[in-house]
């Protein structure tokens, strides 16, 4: 069902695309400025159909945040031609699934279908691009879901609280300053006009990718894509987008007290995204720190201090604009926030000041280029790596070269990434301090 | 990074096997090589009893073992509940001869995946592996699997991480919601108990519990492995012989489970929370998954909760009504019966009228006929997207495990079309008078309660 991406709970691995899977890649842009990415797997007789707009919670104003998720709502209901509901009927009855998802620079929509059904989805998601109701009635009742996503992700889960409060936090004006799913009181104005102005403005073949991963034969599937998308009109041009976040100079923090069992530290760093060279050299830092058992977080804080009950982070090289690399801990019942936080801290001073061994930097290498190797299984997952790169602006050539450029890394640029980003005054900190609960069973 | 009880759907059963020692492995079934996203396998059993099925899929260096042990939560002592689950959580936390550090180290300087999980009736482990260092991965694998020494300060640490899981985990609405149904819907069977213990039983388990129960489940002939990936079946003979030949087979010892008795009366169990939602789960006994209704029962729950958008209940309370993001019905059919369960969560102001929207829709699919297009569409849906269970390689692990230990058949992806396809409409309100029984419900609803306001008769 449609949803979003958390940071925390994003499911997939920020991976690279095999170089020698680029083979069989093949792309081209139709007149109308959709850009269509085409790869070649046959060894099951199935597809992912995949459109991804340039166009998520970024791209909303003050006001109107859960906008783009609230669009990707209304996605499914409906349009002259197939009316409410009739999407997802119409793909589970040739036995596929389909979904959609929002994030902070894209909202993506996708099929998993028989391979002999490409043209039903290329029929709907053509359709939808253009043709959408946006019925006021529907409007007020998805609303009303949305609040319930909210409640359930967000207002009764107190991890996540601190979550949205820390980008709100970090971000003072950048748009990455608000929740994807969007404050409640927006939710409770938002209309459907909204919908409207954002869908119209946001979804056009000029602001979309259209990527199809499976057993496919490019020839016999570009007419299709032809005579679909290619008949869709092209949209008004999206003006460039031109927030940038000024510089922070001192250390941020903040407390939310909540009933809850056991307190929650989670800290950020602005650092640059894959437009930056040292984009390569933060990931194998991010490996370093939080990628399996013994990784330094684990084997320091949950192993071998047993102060952490679970910690982790990561850093978000595929975001359209600067983010936070962040870091996380939930501490062992009866050790405090403040103990966490500064053992947390340690760790990354460390980076700073000792080399990483040979081996350990050899095994950040070998686990990223394994992961992309194994992620190579899940024709779903390839065409996400190119979704993502190309909806962000990184574009798949990134991918492509990413294992190679990670090979690269060498101990100092790790020593100087630490050294230039994780530092104190530009973190923010956000702490979640248990209430005890006002009782009355 | 929320700690969640894992959950399992499937079954227990006791067999020993024993073959022939003089082959090494005897093929019992192989398919012919069939189209791309069939299942092609082999299996075999191994001289000291492990069942084995082999898939080759050879389009990336890449191989994934998936193991089912005959080890599950059901087996353990009441006052020892979690017993099962610590086992499996030990197994890669020491060997004879390698530390918790080492085997940490070493699998992750090779990239590879390897974990290990207790379930409610059986545990599983799993390794993905390069086929660069395969044979690095195997020698892990059995390692824990086959000499896991259980080291005392290892099983104080994991024990003390499961208790904080426990605690943590009553900040997670649906898993207090789903903990409380489970008590009351399983009776005295063993599926009432949570599968990582509780905080009276876990202080209880010693290592000598724990050594015993792995000398007892955890053995070749209670094993299946199934194996897809880069490999061909005289490397996998190989293999076997090489890291699973030493290990020895032992009588397994037979248990038996007090049954779970149904409800005599509805039973409402209320949770007062500080929260803005009503997190709701109702429901009952179910059916286990050799149940003959099985199939029927799966194209019921998909009309009415199981398909998605497209089913009963996502159609009327969340698209008509916008009460719920997330609505859902369950047959959780495992070695027994298992429950079946309806979960939505709502404001707290509108957990009634949902509760009654369930009501209504369970009390309808068993008095009028489903229609012939929901029908038409759910065995399309459930038929057509086989393929998509089989779309990667560790899927068609998982899936092949389960057709092993249920003893599906190898050509039960050929079959399943028919065994969807002869379901009728006449079946679905058989199955749905059968086994859904709306008078006799238990109902968990963790909420504000002020503001809920449940019925509580």
């Amino acid at each position: 069902m449609p949803s979003l991406f958390y940071l925390l709970l994003a499911s997939f691995l920020f991976l690279p695309i095999a170089p020698a899977q680029a083979r069989t890649l093949q792309t081209q842009t139709l007149a109308n400025g959709l850009k269509v990415i085409l790869v070649e797997e046959h060894k099951a007789p199935v597809v992912t159909i995949q459109v991804w707009y340039r166009a998520g919670s970024r791209n909303e104003v003050t006001g109107k945040t859960g906008l783009a998720h609230l669009t990707e709502h209304m996605m499914f209901k409906g349009t002259p031609k197939y009316g409410k509901g009739e999407f997802s009927r119409s793909i589970a009855r040739v036995g596929g699934t389909e979904n959609a998802f929002t994030g902070k620079d894209y909202t993506a929509y996708f099929e998993n279908l028989s391979a002999d059904q490409v043209g039903l989805a290329l029929n709907l998601e053509s359709d939808r691009m253009t043709n959408l109701l946006l019925d006021t009635k529907e409007f007020q009742l998805e609303r009303e879901v949305v609040k319930e996503e909210r409640r359930l992700r967000t207002d009764d889960d107190p991890q996540s609280l601190v979550v949205e409060h820390l980008f709100a936090t970090a971000f003072l004006v950048h748009p990455y300053h608000a929740p994807i799913i969007g404050w409640m009181t927006d939710l409770n104005n938002l209309e459907r006009n909204d919908v409207t102005a954002f869908y119209k403005r946001f979804y056009s073949p000029n602001n979309a990718i259209l990527v199809i991963v499976g057993d496919i034969d490019p020839k016999k599937l570009l007419p299709k894509i032809q005579q679909t998308f290619g008949k869709v009109p092209k949209g008004f041009p999206v003006a460039p987008f031109r927030i940038a976040e000024p510089e922070q100079t001192g250390e941020r923090r903040f407390v939310i007290k909540k009933e809850a069992q056991l307190p929650f530290v989670f800290a950020g760093y602005p650092v640059p995204n894959f437009f930056h060279p040292d984009n390569y050299a933060l990931g194998v830092l991010a490996n370093i720190l939080f990628s399996g058992k013994s990784s330094r977080l684990y084997r320091s804080l949950v192993y071998e201090k047993k102060l952490a009950l679970d910690i982790g982070g990561d850093y978000p090289n595929l975001s359209a604009n600067p983010d936070l690399f962040y870091i996380y801990g939930v501490p062992q019942p009866g050790r405090t926030a403040d103990e966490l936080e500064k053992a947390l801290y340690a760790e990354i001073e460390k980076l700073k000041t000792e080399p990483v061994t040979d081996p350990e930097l050899q095994k950040a290498k070998n686990q990223i280029e394994a992961g992309f190797i194994m992620g190579q299984d899940s024709n779903f997952y390839r065409a996400m790596q190119i979704g993502i790169a190309e909806a962000v602006g990184a574009g798949y050539a990134y991918q492509e070269s990413y294992v190679e450029n990670i090979q690269k890394v060498t101990k100092e640029d790790l020593g100087r990434a630490a050294r230039t980003y994780l530092i104190e005054d530009r973190r923010t900190v956000g702490i979640l301090l248990p209430q005890p609960r006002q009782d009355k069973d | 990074m929320a700690i969640r009880k894992f959950q399992n759907a499937s079954g227990f059963f006791i067999r020993l096997l024993l073959f022939g020692l003089t082959v090494f492995l005897s093929q019992v079934a192989s398919a012919d090589a069939a189209p791309a996203g069939k299942v092609s396998a082999k299996r075999l059993v191994t001289e000291n009893g492990m069942t084995v099925v082999l898939q080759e899929a050879h389009s990336l260096p890449v191989v994934n073992i998936q193991m089912i042990i005959k080890a599950g939560a059901v087996l353990d002592p009441e006052e020892k509940a979690g017993l099962a689950h610590l086992t499996a959580s030990l197994l890669d936390e020491g060997t004879a001869t390698r530390s918790s550090i080492q085997i940490a180290d070493a699998i992750d300087f090779i990239g590879a995946e390897l974990s290990t999980r207790g379930g409610d009736d059986y545990a599983s482990a799993s390794l993905r592996v390069l086929k660069k260092d395969l044979a690095a991965g195997l020698d892990l694998l059995s390692d824990i699997l086959t000499r896991p020494s259980f080291p005392e300060p290892e099983l104080q640490r994991i024990r003390q991480e499961i208790l904080g899981q426990l605690i943590a985990e009553k900040d997670e609405p649906s898993t207090v919601a789903d903990k409380a149904f489970n008590q009351i819907v399983f009776g005295a069977h063993p599926y009432h108990r949570p599968t990582e213990g509780t905080e009276q039983t876990l202080p209880t388990i010693a290592r000598a519990d724990v050594a015993r129960f792995y000398d007892q489940h955890y053995r070749p002939n209670n094993t299946i492995m199934t194996i897809v990936g880069d490999i061909t079946e005289s490397e996998t003979v190989d293999f076997l012989k090489t890291y699973f030949g030493s290990w020895p087979q032992k009588l397994i010892p037979t248990a038996t489970f007090p049954p779970a008795a149904g409800l005599e009366k509805p039973t409402v169990k209320l949770i007062d929370k500080d929260l803005t939602q009503a997190n709701m789960i109702l429901g009952h006994l179910g059916i286990d998954r050799r149940n003959p209704d099985y199939y029927a029962v799966t194209v019921m729950n998909y009309i009415l909760g199981g398909g998605g958008f497209a089913s009963r209940l996502m159609t009327n309370l969340r698209d008509n009504q916008g009460l719920a993001y997330s609505i859902n019905s369950h047959f959780q059919a495992g070695a027994f019966p298992g429950s079946f369960s309806v979960s939505l969560q709502t404001r707290n102001a509108a957990a009634q009228q949902a509760i009654d929207g369930v009501l209504a829709e369970l009390r309808k699919i068993r008095t009028l006929p489903v229609t012939d297009r929901e029908l038409g569409e759910t065995q399309a849906y459930l038929i057509g997207s086989f393929p998509l269970r089989m779309d990667t390689s560790a899927k068609i692990a998982g899936l092949l495990a389960q057709i092993e230990y249920y003893n599906l058949g190898l050509d039960y992806a050929e079959r399943y079309p028919k065994l969807i396809g002869s379901v009728t409409k006449t079946d679905i309100r058989r199955v749905a008078q059968k086994y859904l029984d709306p008078d006799h419900l238990a109902l968990v609803v963790v909420a504000k309660q002020d503001e809920a306001k449940i019925r509580e008769n």
